[in-house]
């Protein structure tokens, strides 16, 4: 069963220095909250992984949790860059940055498999691209049956997944709304998991088929009200575009954006 | 009588115009997203359009910002997970036509979204391919909407990300289950398509007002006009209107923000 923590305790047991982490959600209910709680709490040689590392791993990045990053298209949603990943890769700064880049299919079937317990998953992928050349972890197989050759890459299985959803009830049932992305396939695939929720509520409120992660296939569960802002959550809050924007500014520069580290994670949003 | 419309206007009505209605459509964010929405509102109301967030059948009233914009779940027939997108809608062989744009694109239309200079030391770090190589060889054909000049149009791209005809043009002969790959290029001076031997991109038609010396100039390799070169007909007084009236309600819609890659 899922065990209800505080944000400071979920992080503090759960994750630890080194550990592989994945934290998930397809441009929609991003962690932002629980990756500020990472930063406060200075985690080290985390391998992160994820499709789409937008602003919350640019900070990450950048206040020097990462060692190495796992990912499928690394950019600031309509607007360009991540400068903080950009420096890491490019200059080292606040240390190297090792990178392994996928496609979203790729990334998508190894998430996929990684929840249905398997070493690998097959696709139709890579077919004339350049990624094989200069990723090791992606393969190509002979299927058996056919002779027709296809991409293999091994499994996503994090030490830690972490995600933010709409509710939980108070068994610790999960629903997630709207685009629900790969978060469904990244918990099941990884070892402990930690959710973030706009609400706990005595009644998720869930339809037939909704998206729902059952309390005994969650870790830890932490009530953090906007915990996806500046990304948004359907139902909740819009996602605050002009931030996504100001973000370019913010993260070109090394200095403004230390200070916005500490402004906004380290004094702001301590507990 | 003769419209005043931008360079711009006229890639967009001309990329809109390559949707039929009854095709299925694998939308990029930014210039495809524009005109695969401004040939729903015009000539094909019924185009079915999947963002890869896993929308199914969206009809935004105003341009996504990015693939997972509220606005693409709430007003789509259905939003399924991202493994689903991708497993069963394209590499299940359901997506008639992937609508990409790019950063680079060489003769053989292979597309870098991935970096400039060198992949271990950059000049400039892209954000990467995200869903276009699967797009690009599980859809059955590919349209390109890209701006057109010298820095984009190159004639070897730095990466292949995402596959056209490959390096020697050659990619996709005898490769089993795989589409045609990219059967048109717009850009904002012309339309190109792969010659059906070599796979070369050749310009088959030119936008009012363009020369052959202006693509020329723009095109970083010793380009090629087809025989018979065309005349793009230019948009039509609704054309303009529905895509500024979308324009429009897209730039109050994000406020400060402006649309652009994913």
């Amino acid at each position: 069963m899922a065990e209800f923590l505080s944000l400071r305790d979920a992080v503090s047991k759960h994750i630890n220095n080194g550990d592989t982490v994945a934290m998930e959600g397809f441009t929609h209910l991003i962690p932002f909250a629980a990756g500020h709680e990472i930063i406060r709490q200075e985690k080290r040689d985390l391998t992160l992984i994820r499709m789409t590392p937008d602003l919350v791993y640019d900070q990450m990045i950048g206040a020097g949790c990462a060692k190495k990053l796992i990912f499928s298209w690394g950019g600031n949603p309509g607007v360009g860059s991540l400068h903080r990943l950009r420096d890491a890769v490019e200059k080292s700064w606040p240390n190297k940055l090792e990178i392994l880049e996928h496609s979203h299919a790729a990334m998508a079937c190894a998430y996929e498999a990684g929840a249905a317990g398997l070493p690998l998953a097959v696709l139709r992928g890579y077919v004339g691209s350049d990624l094989p050349k200069v990723n090791d972890q992606i393969k190509f197989i002979e299927c058996p049956f056919t002779g027709e050759r296809l991409a293999a890459v091994p499994s996503v299985r994090p030490d830690v997944a972490v995600i933010h959803a709409q509710r939980a009830d108070r068994k610790g049932n999960v629903l997630i709304e709207g685009i629900v992305g790969i978060q469904k396939e990244v918990v099941l695939a990884a070892k402990r998991s930690i959710v973030t929720v706009e609400e706990v509520v005595d009644d998720l409120g869930a339809s037939v088929n909704a998206c729902v992660l059952p309390s005994w296939a969650v870790t830890a569960i932490a009530e953090a009200p906007k915990g996806a802002s500046p990304s948004y959550a359907l139902g909740y809050y819009d996602r605050d575009n002009a931030f996504y924007k100001e973000w370019d500014g913010i993260a070109r520069d090394r200095d403004t954006f230390q200070a916005w580290l500490k402004d906004n994670v380290f004094e702001k949003g301590a507990a | 009588m003769s419209l005043e419309f931008s360079s711009s206007e006229m890639m967009s009505v001309t990329a809109a115009r390559a949707l039929t209605n009854d095709m299925t459509c694998f939308v990029g964010i930014g210039l495809p997203s524009e005109a695969a929405n401004l040939a729903r509102l015009t000539h094909a109301p019924d185009v079915t359009l999947i963002y890869e967030s896993g929308t199914l059948q969206t009809k935004p009233d105003v341009l996504p910002l990015s693939i997972g914009d509220g606005e693409l779940c709430e007003s789509a027939l259905t939003t399924v997970g991202v493994p689903e997108m991708f497993r069963y809608w394209l590499q299940g062989g359901h997506i008639s036509v992937g609508f990409l744009g790019t950063a680079q694109i060489d003769r053989f239309a292979n597309l870098n979204t991935t970096l400039i200079g060198d992949y271990r030391e950059p000049k400039v770090r892209l954000p990467g391919g995200g869903g276009a190589p699967e797009i690009a060889t599980n859809a059955k054909e590919v349209f390109i909407t890209v701006k057109h000049s010298k820095r984009t149009f190159v004639k070897d791209v730095d990466f292949v990300t995402t596959v056209g005809f490959g390096r020697d043009g050659k990619a996709r002969d005898n490769v089993p289950n795989i589409g045609r790959g990219p059967t048109v290029v717009i850009t904002d001076l012309c339309i190109l398509k792969p010659d059906p031997d070599t796979k070369e991109l050749v310009v088959t038609s030119l936008h009012p007002n363009v020369t052959r010396e202006d693509v020329i100039e723009a095109t970083g390799w010793e380009i090629r006009f087809a025989d018979q070169l065309e005349t793009t007909p230019e948009p039509s007084a609704k054309e303009l209107e529905i895509l500024r009236d979308l324009k429009a309600r897209t730039h109050a819609h994000h406020a400060s923000t402006q649309s652009g890659q994913q």
